[in-house]
């Protein structure tokens, strides 16, 4: 009998992953054409983890989407390739052929470079394959207006999101019926935290970028930060000098454009010493990336209403 | 103070632990369980306060972010030169400009024991569809309570509801007793007060503490201002008490059927969540509502086959024999199966600005089946300041009433009180597909039982033959005076000169029988075009071709009908003709009274019209005469065979 009791009793991990479970699958079973949006970064990892699991032994019956801005990290690149192979699922990789044409780069262009490479590639991705739910990784616990964001979002055919008028979700009763031209933005991993994900990666060995590890890494400061200068050569070009490189121990607590993509300084080289260092360190986990910062407090929420993630 | 705050160390996070072993921290964290729930109050309340206090003790605030709330406090605070920690929880800029919360924001912290999800809930009457939505996760409520003010209006409103959900536990949180110089008086009249209403809604038992959220007593640890409280406090009442899915983990077993399993020939399984009870291999079970029993060979996961799942587990499960079962049925353990049925007493909270429309057809979404359903007039509306039963023709907007439903097929469920998952449903508008209601089965009625489809010899397909046609209905639709009737009756002739069995049912004339008891009220609008659908069912049964000349003005119940009847047999026909035409021919002179204010809920004037967006067959009466556009309906309706 108490060992009834106690298997009764799931862990909260155990529940999220049922969770996120039951929505990827009320997704296949209610939409015509999903997809999920993969960045490489921990949080995909995890969401591409869970669909192997929600539908094994099929692999999971939609495609991986990757909105390349071409400004990854190599390492990135590296993994999502092989992912896409050992998880047997059809890789997308979108590149705004605009934002190609214009050289959009992330030290000229700024904010542009985020919007045309991101918001816009995201958009012209989803209407060129007319995918009707597109499975995220954002959770609630990220920022502010995340955490008012239902699971199943609703994006018009231009892809804004309106907050103030959001359908009520009772239970884990989902209503995915669109309206002509809506598309539905999915968040099976929303009740994560951060330290949930770790957790997740670090009990079923969810293979992740090694840039999450701490390494000797060439690196260069611009602008008051501390990058990793992967690819020196096309730094240079850009650049139009040679930034000063200098070997240091760093690891990155997100991925993105290595050039928008703070490093920290860390000697963290195993899973639990990341996630240690995680639980120890006193500044929340967005602020190594520049994207939050504009447009004041309510950066994160005006860029959603424009099509952002 | 601020400085105060920022220095005060964090008090459940064992920073020690993670430094020094965090291998048994993260063992620790992985056994942890979790627990949701709702918060329920005004901001006058000090809800977000709290909140923000949970959060900010478990270390779930981070420097930068305390810094940011630092310069939000002095600019839009309401504190002062404090810290504003509602700031932290008020999420949107419309909500911080206002400084209200006016969604649900979802929060989450650990402590040693579990990891907890908040519902932050508004607590405003017209915030109710909020709340209840924040409240159907949730395995507990704290209720906060001003100690000044007492039991207030809203607190009885907010137990109601979160009563009406289901949720058992109740924690009545007596808030802000640092400005009642911690009285052991004043909390124990408020409890007081508090158990006899409890009580007279059927609560059965609740927690109360006094606590300050602001100050910090008794949320993590005893406070010294209120030596005559023992405990517990807050935080360990939220880590002990029993979540809802281990109270499900013992009911009878029960999964609803998300999906099919079918990679090759040689594997099936059926995918989805379980709901209650829980299953292993070599139980025997029962697929609903078809009945049909097998046993479970495998309960498949990507880790390896499970010996066992329980409640609350998405699995992937297979039998012994190839029996069929998709999406929308219930498997269930084979000598104790829910019952499916077609007619039910339920509790509905309206969600929509638009209000409810008694006879409309909606779409029911009950676990994973997916039915139309229509809703009759309320029995009675709860006042939920007052929980008084008061009489009501529909429902508007965070109005909560019970009604009886009627689901177009039988659906498995069970009393919500039984279960959240087979007693739980939303409604959804057909046209705009917004979520409109939630509900929760009371009870399924025993009539729908009692009547059975009673099998007939001489099928439709047999009537129809006879008559050598096919037979369809011709919905004829359109503004009063657009030509409807006119139109409509040289089609029959014409049909009736080629031989074929035809009747009209026309709008004015039915009114003057079958629906006379029916006004021009939306509802009874509904009901006459659910009955003219109904009567023109049962004819194309007898092989007729039908013709009705409505105005039919709502594009629901024209959908409505054409559910109803086989594929390709409903043909809509819109007369389109503009209103300022329809006027000025005013041929009854219907419009004339309208405008003059004689006649009431007149379509085009002051009651609306939905033109078909794909009628199958379009007539533009400013033109093409009647004869022609009749000429045209019928060579469609016969050259199409």
């Amino acid at each position: 009998m108490s060992d009834l009791i106690s298997k009764s009793r799931l862990t909260h991990i155990q529940r999220l992953e049922a969770e996120a479970i039951h929505i990827m699958r009320e997704v296949v079973a209610e939409s015509d054409n999903p997809v999920m949006l993969y960045s490489v970064g921990k949080d995909s990892a995890v969401m591409l983890h869970l669909a192997r699991k929600a539908f094994y032994p099929s692999p999971p019956p939609f495609p991986l989407l990757h909105v390349d801005t071409t400004w990854k990290f190599q390492d990135m690149y590296a993994l999502r390739n092989k992912m896409a192979e050992e998880s047997g699922m059809e890789l997308l990789v979108y590149q705004n052929p605009e934002a190609a044409e214009r050289g959009i780069n992330p030290f000229d262009h700024g904010a542009l470079h985020t919007d045309m490479w991101k918001t816009e590639g995201l958009k012209q991705a989803l209407d060129k394959y007319g995918f009707d739910a597109a499975f995220g990784g954002a959770r609630r616990d990220e920022e502010k207006s995340r955490a008012k964001e239902r699971i199943f979002s609703f994006r018009t055919a231009s892809h804004g999101w309106d907050p103030k008028n959001q359908r009520p979700e009772l239970w884990n009763l989902y209503n995915a019926r669109k309206n002509k031209g809506e598309s539905i933005r999915v968040f099976p991993i929303s009740n994560w935290t951060e330290l949930d994900i770790w957790q997740y990666i670090h009990l079923n060995d969810v293979p992740i970028v090694p840039l999450y590890f701490a390494d000797e890494r060439p690196t260069y400061e611009w602008e008051g930060g501390l990058f990793m200068a992967d690819d020196i050569p096309r730094l240079e070009k850009v650049l139009g000098y040679r930034p000063e490189i200098t070997m240091k121990s760093v690891r990155f607590r997100t991925l993105g454009c290595f050039p928008l993509t703070g490093a920290v300084e860390s000697t963290a080289k195993t899973l639990p010493e990341v996630i240690q260092e995680t639980l120890l360190t006193t500044t929340s986990e967005r602020q190594g990336r520049v994207i939050d910062k504009d447009a004041g407090g309510a950066g994160m929420e005006v860029k959603k209403q424009q099509g952002y993630f | 103070m601020t400085d105060q705050i920022t220095k005060e160390e964090p008090v459940y996070v064992t920073e020690a632990l993670i430094a020094e072993d965090i291998d048994a921290y993260l063992d620790q964290h992985q056994h942890k369980t979790m627990l949701r729930f709702i918060t329920c109050g005004s901001v006058d309340d000090g809800k977000s306060t709290l909140i923000g206090r949970l959060l900010y003790d478990s270390k779930m605030i981070f420097e930068d972010q305390l810094a940011a709330l630092e310069t939000d406090s002095k600019k839009v605070g309401t504190q002062g030169q404090e810290i504003d920690f509602a700031l932290l929880v008020d999420g949107l800029a419309a909500e911080r400009e206002q400084g209200i919360t006016i969604d649900v924001a979802y929060r989450f912290f650990n402590t040693e024991k579990r990891k907890f999800i908040v519902a932050d809930c508004p607590g405003h009457e017209q915030y109710t569809r909020n709340m209840v939505t924040g409240a159907s996760t949730a395995d507990l409520a704290v209720i906060l309570i001003d100690a000044r003010k007492g039991v207030l209006v809203q607190t009885r409103r907010h137990s109601y509801l979160c009563h009406l959900i289901g949720i058992k536990n109740i924690v009545l949180a007596v808030n802000k007793m640092d400005l009642v110089d911690y009285d052991h008086a004043v909390f124990d009249a408020i409890v007081k007060d508090y158990a006899e209403f409890a009580r007279s809604i059927g609560i059965e038992s609740f927690t109360a503490m006094p606590i300050s959220g602001f100050k910090g007593d008794n949320i993590t640890t005893l406070s010294a201002n209120t030596p005559w409280y023992k405990g517990p406090t807050l935080v360990e009442h939220l880590e002990t008490v029993e979540v809802l899915s281990s109270v499900d983990a013992d009911k009878a077993f029960r999964m609803p059927v998300q999906w099919v399993n079918r990679p090759n020939l040689d594997f099936r399984g059926f995918s989805g969540l379980i709901a209650t009870g829980s299953v292993k291999p070599g139980d025997a079970v029962r697929v609903l509502p078809s009945g049909k029993t097998s046993t479970v060979t495998r309960v498949v996961t990507l880790d390896g086959d499970l010996d066992e799942a329980v409640a609350g587990q998405s699995v992937t499960v297979c039998f012994a024999d190839e029996i069929d079962c998709s999406r929308g049925d219930v498997i269930a353990t084979a000598d104790n199966p829910p019952q499916a049925a077609d007619q039910f007493e339920a509790t509905l909270v309206w969600l929509n600005d638009e209000a409810m429309h008694v006879g409309r057809a909606y779409w029911l979404k009950l676990g994973t089946q997916t039915v139309s359903v229509t809703v009759q007039q309320p029995k009675y509306v709860v006042n939920v300041n007052t929980m008084e039963q008061l009489a009501a023709k529909t429902l508007d907007l965070n109005a909560i009433g019970v009604a009886e439903l009627t689901t177009d097929r039988a659906i498995v469920f069970e009393p919500y009180a039984d279960s959240r998952t087979l007693g739980g449903f939303i409604l959804i508008d057909k046209i705009t597909n917004a979520t409109v209601a939630a509900g929760m089965l009371n009870f399924s009625l025993r009539r729908s039982q009692n009547v059975h489809w009673q099998a007939l010899d001489v099928s439709r397909e047999a009537h129809a033959a006879l008559k050598n046609q096919r037979p369809a209905v011709l919905w004829f639709t359109g503004l009063s005076g657009s030509g409807k009737s006119t139109i409509a009756n040289l089609v029959e002739k014409k049909l009736h000169a080629l031989g074929k069995h035809t009747f009209l049912l026309d709008g004015d004339n039915v009114r003057h029988g079958l629906n006379k008891d029916l006004g021009f009220t939306e509802a009874d609008r509904i009901e006459n075009i659910r009955r003219v659908g109904e009567v023109s069912k049962l004819m194309t049964d007898a092989g007729l071709i039908v013709l009705t000349a409505f105005i039919s003005p709502f594009r629901a119940e024209r959908e409505m009908v054409r559910a109803m009847l086989p594929q390709g047999e409903f043909v809509e026909v819109f007369i389109d003709t503009p209103l300022e035409e329809a006027e000025r021919r005013d041929v009854k002179g219907l419009y004339k009274k309208a405008r003059s204010g004689q006649l009431k809920n007149f379509t085009g004037i002051d009651s609306p019209y939905e033109a078909p967006e794909q009628p199958e067959v379009r007539v533009d009466t400013t033109r093409e005469t009647p004869e022609d556009a009749a000429e045209r309906i019928v060579n469609l309706l016969l050259g199409a065979k």
